[in-house]
């Protein structure tokens, strides 16, 4: 069971960086929203460093809700799903490989990229360590939560859009904590309110880890009978 | 015949008899609706005291209120039916779950709408990113996400256990609204009817917001009968049709 995990994760990860589609395409769609930031605001200095933390929060939100879709539908189409879901690994631990493959192809480069593109948005460099720590902590939940809109979307045409409808609801508390992590250190009081805020995040990480592998499995029994 | 709880879950599993009864209910679940609502509504606005603060702007309170209430019970009875579909497969359960969704999340709306009205005068501002104003915009992307499933998966069996499944993992969030005015210090003020050491609210404003939760209440159940039996009839004419097609085609 633990080989069949291993090796569908590799694959998925395999896939994602041959095609190039999935990861490079993210991180290109999170620099062109943060890039539009100033020229929309405007380029004044103070106001960016204010904006920062939320605006490169929403890019990755919206970045990492792009490579949705693909999660099941590719193997749904290509009939590579029914050999899986006759396979020895349940349909959880499947959701639990696609997911994690999701994070590492997807979630780690928005991460990775978060800081160079804080620079074009005037993020204090002080801050860039507290940010990378609370992405680090929030990014796993939007790909296990994500899972489960994938999941309930599976083989409705143009299902990308309803499924970042029905999604980002979901990411609302992530986005409100990953920010509260990084301004709560803005504000003077470190400590207390940052760590809260870290603590929650990493809370809805794991608590995520459980429930959207269960809802990713359910809503593809359901679609998928 | 007495049947045992059981046996009649089961009974009304039956369309036809389903059918049957919701008929004979209507027409008084109507009536006490209306009826509730109006002498609750004259009471709210001609026969309570303005309050001391808020003066006559606190008359919102009798619709804002039970909206909100209605809101999160209208999102409760969806989960709870998603919930009956999901484990017993209980055929009714999913055309609750259905046709509760657009009431509850006109209700959402109205608490939306009023909760603003209300706020202009009273905090100075039409919105307010706080908990609450928040978690309760959140329920009504939920309500929508969930209509919008429905819509997109053409096959009903199929749509109402993804959807199910959905309502399920948006249930988190009404322990959330709930709580919220708890756990975050925030401009909306917090619970002051449903406490452990009793309401703090004048029993003369108890009385016309109770009669109104009563009749709003009672307003759901009909409009959730009314949407039922819609949707049963709806689902009849969809079978029709298949069989009319199938009929012509051979």
């Amino acid at each position: 069971m633990r080989r069949a995990f291993l090796a569908l994760a590799a694959r998925d990860i395999r896939l994602a960086a041959g095609i190039g589609g999935g990861g490079g395409m993210a991180v290109f769609f999170f620099l062109t929203v943060v890039a539009i930031v100033p020229l929309g605001v405007g380029p004044d200095r103070p106001v960016l460093e204010l904006l920062a933390p939320g605006m490169l929060w929403v890019g990755l939100l919206l970045a990492s809700l792009l490579t949705l879709d693909r999660m099941f539908q590719a193997d749904v189409e290509d009939g590579s799903f029914d050999l899986l879901s006759m396979g020895p690994l349940p349909l959880e631990l499947v959701a639990v490989a696609k997911s994690l493959a999701h994070w590492v192809v997807t979630g780690l480069p928005l991460v990775v990229a978060a800081p160079v593109l804080g620079i074009l948005l005037n993020l204090p460099p002080e801050r860039m360590p507290l940010l990378v720590m609370a992405m680090l902590a929030g990014t796993p939940a939007l790909s296990f939560i994500g899972a489960v809109g994938a999941a309930l979307t599976v083989g409705i045409r143009r299902g990308g859009l309803l499924a970042s409808l029905l999604v980002l609801p979901f990411y609302i508390p992530v986005l409100i904590f990953g920010v509260g992590a990084v301004e709560a250190a803005a504000g003077g009081f470190e400590g207390q309110a940052g760590m809260q805020a870290m603590l929650l995040l990493g809370a809805i990480s794991l608590a995520s880890f459980v429930i959207g592998p269960l809802g990713a499995a359910a809503a593809l029994r359901a679609n998928l009978r | 015949m007495s049947l045992t709880a059981a046996q009649r879950f089961h009974a009304y599993a039956n369309p036809a008899r389903f059918m049957a009864l919701s008929d004979r209910l209507l027409t008084p679940l109507w009536a006490a609706a209306l009826l509730t609502i109006a002498v609750g509504l004259w009471f709210a606005l001609f026969n309570s005291p303005p309050d001391y603060q808020q003066g006559e702007t606190v008359r919102i309170m009798y619709v804002h209120v039970p909206s909100a209430w209605l809101a999160m019970f209208g999102y409760s009875v969806m989960a709870f039916a998603s919930a009956i579909a999901l484990i017993f497969r209980h055929p009714l359960a999913d055309v609750a779950a259905k046709s509760a969704a657009p009431i509850g999340a006109a209700f959402t709306f109205l608490a939306l709408v009023t909760g603003s009205l209300w706020g202009k005068p009273m905090w100075g501002t039409w919105w307010e990113w706080d908990a609450r104003m928040t978690s309760v915009l959140i329920l009504l992307f939920l309500y929508l996400g969930y209509m919008a499933l429905w819509a997109a998966i053409e096959d009903p069996v199929r749509a109402a256990r993804a959807a199910a499944v959905l309502a399920l993992a948006g249930a988190i969030n009404i322990p959330v609204i709930r709580y919220s005015v708890v756990w975050w210090n925030t401009l909306h003020q917090p619970a002051s009817v449903f406490r452990m050491d009793g309401p703090t609210i004048a029993p003369s404003m108890l009385l016309p917001l109770g009669l109104m939760a009563i009749g709003f209440t009672l307003l759901f159940l009909a409009l959730h009968l009314v949407r039922m039996r819609a949707e049963i009839m709806r689902r009849r004419v969809r079978a029709l049709r298949l069989a009319r097609a199938s009929s012509s085609e051979a």
